[in-house]
């Protein structure tokens, strides 16, 4: 019989930005907030030793223990869904701050395009354009409606950058100015620009110079260590929880966070939630929270798992397309780019900040034309300057070898003479593509793991093959590219090379209960007092990092859960 | 810091890591939380220290036997090789990298999902065997002199380094077959932790005075690039280690 602990307003699960930004917003009104986080606590000061790519890149440090939970994967229905034994393809985070301490802090809008996506396609390319199983949904938000949670989540972190030509508008200006930009940036730029096309920098959380924010947070300017994505941040100049929205929460008074609290189901009656169940990883005691609120703010995949394993809301079934938790899986098409081997010129990759970058959104959402094209959307292009370590940067030019002598002095050489130009493609789910709870595999607590369906489609290669074009083009503009190497090809979803951590959908938000788990103020259609946030609620994946979306996200739900409680309950929309 | 030092080959003394740690401490401008992480303790004097390099103790061997040790350099120097740029892998301590890394939780994946059932699985859906790398390397390293053996008729460190490179490559290829292990994932591990040996901070046994950084022109643990970022040009400076950090 788990114990039982005097009841609260809000119990949020998981304490990253999602947690966070509930947790501030909330106990700034006086609402009393618990916040229970699986991992263990986290400050600036831990990162005294942080420049270790052994221990944090390759290690993964930060990052959840697989031995105690992992998820399953399989390509189709048809194949067994084996457990991810080992991190490949996209890293989970865990702990105070979550993903959001060790991420790389590239904070990008989503267009006006993905929010009414289905529409917007329809409407310029007519229904046919959509492929049969593609599952693409308007948001049941607009971005003009979004913008001033943008705003309010830029604000927050001190976002460094300038306006993109090709962005939807902006209420404000980006509250500090652009990082500092590289000779390879420059480069980039100016190709671009050459070529017609609008370059801008990168919005960066790596703050460009010392900033207070509204909640009255000071921190630091990055240094452009080169140790930013997979590591936290020494000088707390990366935006993150930790350095932002917890203290403002605590200050209150009214947050009180319980770390090593693993929560492993919501308690609810069939309509409303009661609270929540947790484990104390500690002792192994359960505890039972009792709350008016309960607010998932984990990571995609147990936003969608706790849900399933509380027998809360309608799971997906992919077979009728009914049902929506666990719809809408999707991921990042990210292997289409092009590599540049410079003879004689050389670059000081190894500085760098995780969102020092110049990209562009020429051939991103639908700011180009589809009609001759076999897909949709686009992605973002960029080159990004994050600081190259040496263990993960060996690349050679193809035909030399992959060890030996040659390879010793090729990799040495090519270390400071090579540039890449990226795409981060946009990616879009399929009926087929779904999360679900696995029949087998069980986690330490004997609760069955997360089951993902996914494999990339035809969309997926044309898109990547087309970014890859022009990424190639860029780079041949950029000059003296002595030795270009174009990656067209998007073989199968494979779970063992590093890709991206943005996983997205599972409780997405939409304007039906038959096609959505949330509403826009991220509230379930079939609980009213359990709100869940993160990108778990995004119907389909854009060609950008989605951290700034989802922030947006986050304040908007902490908007309705103030309405929800001050309105004494019902659904909000 | 931001002077531009010529490539040093000679070991970094003591007085070297002070005089690079004070340049880092002198030379940076920091705000915030930041400031209290740079103010460290100087190391307290020991009695009777002397400022002579002391022996290597972490040159021993927490898991490998001496056999398989001697299997292991000989494999990561030709994966990495001595030449005209620099030391290899052998020189580096990659080998005693290894070893170490094994003897951890690296080496028993303690933080990797390791329960069953146990199926083959597609080349998609990564490593599914119930192996852990340590039993991996013990395999491994037993089919290499095996192989060495039926080729050569000699144990894989006593073969001359041509002969060595064939039987890399037989594994590389899978052209050895193997039943208990991929021949070729073997030698995927191999080449990875050679390489981490060869450039992960030395704290951990490898990259020898911080020599495997010097080659790449890396500059190990640094706090700041705020003038390097902007400048045309490769900037070569001095590495630093975590070592200086904490003691500097």
């Amino acid at each position: 019989m788990a114990r039982k602990l005097p009841k609260v307003d809000v119990v949020v699960v998981g304490v990253g930005w999602g947690g966070g930004i509930i947790a501030s917003e909330l106990t700034k009104q006086g609402l009393t907030v618990v916040g229970l986080e699986r991992g263990k606590e986290r400050k600036t000061e831990d990162y005294f030793m942080v420049h270790d790519e052994l221990r944090y890149a390759m290690r993964f440090e930060m990052m959840q223990d697989l031995s105690k939970e992992t998820i399953t994967f399989r390509s189709k229905p048809s194949v067994r869904a084996l457990p991810m034994r080992s991190y490949g393809s996209f890293l989970l985070g865990t702990g105070l701050g979550g993903s959001g301490v060790h991420w790389n802090g590239q904070t990008f809008r989503f267009l006006p395009y993905d929010f009414e996506i289905r529409s917007k396609t329809i409407e310029r390319y007519g229904e046919k354009k959509i492929p049969d199983g593609m599952t693409i949904q308007d948001w049941g938000i607009t971005y003009d409606e979004l913008e001033p949670y943008f705003d309010k989540f830029e604000q927050m972190t001190g976002i460094a950058g300038e306006d993109n030509p090709l962005g939807g508008k902006r209420s404000k200006p980006y509250p500090t100015p652009p990082m500092k930009m590289s000779p390879a940036m420059k480069m980039f730029g100016d190709a671009t620009k050459k070529m017609n096309l609008h370059p801008y920098m990168m919005p960066s959380a790596n703050l460009s110079e010392a900033y207070t924010n509204p909640d009255g947070v000071s921190r630091a300017a990055c240094q452009y260590c080169g140790f930013c994505e997979r590591f936290g941040c020494e000088y707390g100049a990366k935006a993150d929880p930790v350095v932002t929205v917890i203290p403002v929460a605590k200050k209150t008074g009214k947050f009180e966070i319980r770390t090593h609290s693993h929560v492993r189901r919501i308690l609810h009656d069939g309509k409303k939630a009661t609270g929540v169940m947790y484990t104390d990883v500690t002792t192994g005691e359960d505890i039972e929270q009792p709350a008016d609120i309960v607010v998932l703010t984990s990571y995609v995949f147990n936003n969608t798992r706790i849900l399933l394993m509380s027998n809360l809301g309608r799971p997906y079934d992919p077979n009728t397309g009914k049902g929506v938790i666990g719809k809408n899986y999707a991921y990042q098409v990210i292997r289409g780019g092009a590599i540049g081997f410079f003879e004689d010129r050389e670059f000081n990759v190894f500085a760098g900040a995780g969102a020092l970058g110049m990209t562009i959104d020429d051939y991103n959402g639908d700011n180009f034309d589809h009609s001759d094209l076999n897909f949709i959307h686009g992605a973002n292009i960029s080159i990004s300057q994050t600081g190259m370590r040496p263990i993960g940067n060996n690349k050679v030019p193809e035909g030399v070898p992959s060890w030996g002598k040659d390879f010793k002095a090729a990799s040495i050489k090519y270390y400071t003479r090579t540039l890449s130009v990226g795409a981060q493609g946009a990616c879009m789910p399929f009926r087929h593509h779904f999360l679900d709870l696995d029949p087998t595999y069980k986690d330490a607590f004997g609760d069955p793991l997360m089951r993902i369906t996914f494999d990339f489609e035809e969309q997926d290669r044309q898109l990547a093959a087309y970014c890859a074009d022009r990424c190639g083009e860029i780079i041949k503009e950029m000059g003296a590219a002595d030795k270009i190497e174009v990656n067209r090809k998007l073989g199968p979803y494979d779970i063992t090379p590093y890709q991206s951590t943005h996983n997205t959908g599972g409780v997405i938000m939409g304007s039906s209960p038959d096609t959505s788990a949330v509403n826009h103020y991220l509230q379930m259609w079939d609980a009213e007092n359990v709100f869940v946030v993160g990108a778990s609620a995004f119907p389909h994946n854009s060609g950008y990092n989605p951290t700034g979306t989802m922030g947006a996200l986050s304040y908007r739900a902490a908007e309705g859960i103030l309405k929800y409680s001050q309105s004494g309950g019902g659904l909000l929309v | 810091m931001l002077e531009q030092h010529e490539k040093n080959d000679q070991p970094v003394s003591r007085r070297n890591f002070l005089k690079n740690s004070g340049l880092v401490l002198g030379g940076l401008v920091v705000g915030g939380v930041a400031g209290s992480l740079l103010r460290t303790k100087q190391a307290p004097q020991q009695p009777g220290a002397t400022p002579a390099p002391a022996a290597d103790f972490n040159e021993a061997l927490m898991y490998l036997t001496s056999e398989q040790f001697k299997v292991v350099e000989a494999a990561c120097e030709r994966i990495y090789p001595e030449d005209e740029l620099g030391p290899g892998a052998k020189a580096l301590g990659a080998a005693y990298f290894i070893d170490h890394q094994l003897a951890g939780d690296w080496g028993f994946n303690a933080r990797d999902y390791m329960q069953g059932p146990f199926y083959p699985g597609e080349a998609t859906q990564g490593y599914q065997g119930r192996l852990k790398r340590r039993e991996i390397f013990d395999i491994g390293i037993q089919e290499m002199n095996n192989y060495s053996h039926t080729l050569q008729g000699n144990k894989f460190y006593e073969l001359a380094p041509e002969q060595q490179d064939t039987v890399l490559k037989a594994f590389e290829t899978n052209e050895v077959k193997l039943t208990t292990i991929s021949a070729s994932a073997f030698f995927a591990m191999l080449r990875a932790t050679t390489l981490e040996g060869v450039y992960a901070d030395p704290l951990y046994g490898g990259n020898k005075n911080m020599d495997g950084w010097r080659m790449k022109n890396f500059p190990g643990n640094q706090m700041a690039y705020t003038q390097v970022i902007e400048q045309e040009g490769l900037v070569k400076m001095e590495p630093l280690s975590l070592r200086d950090h904490l003691h500097g």
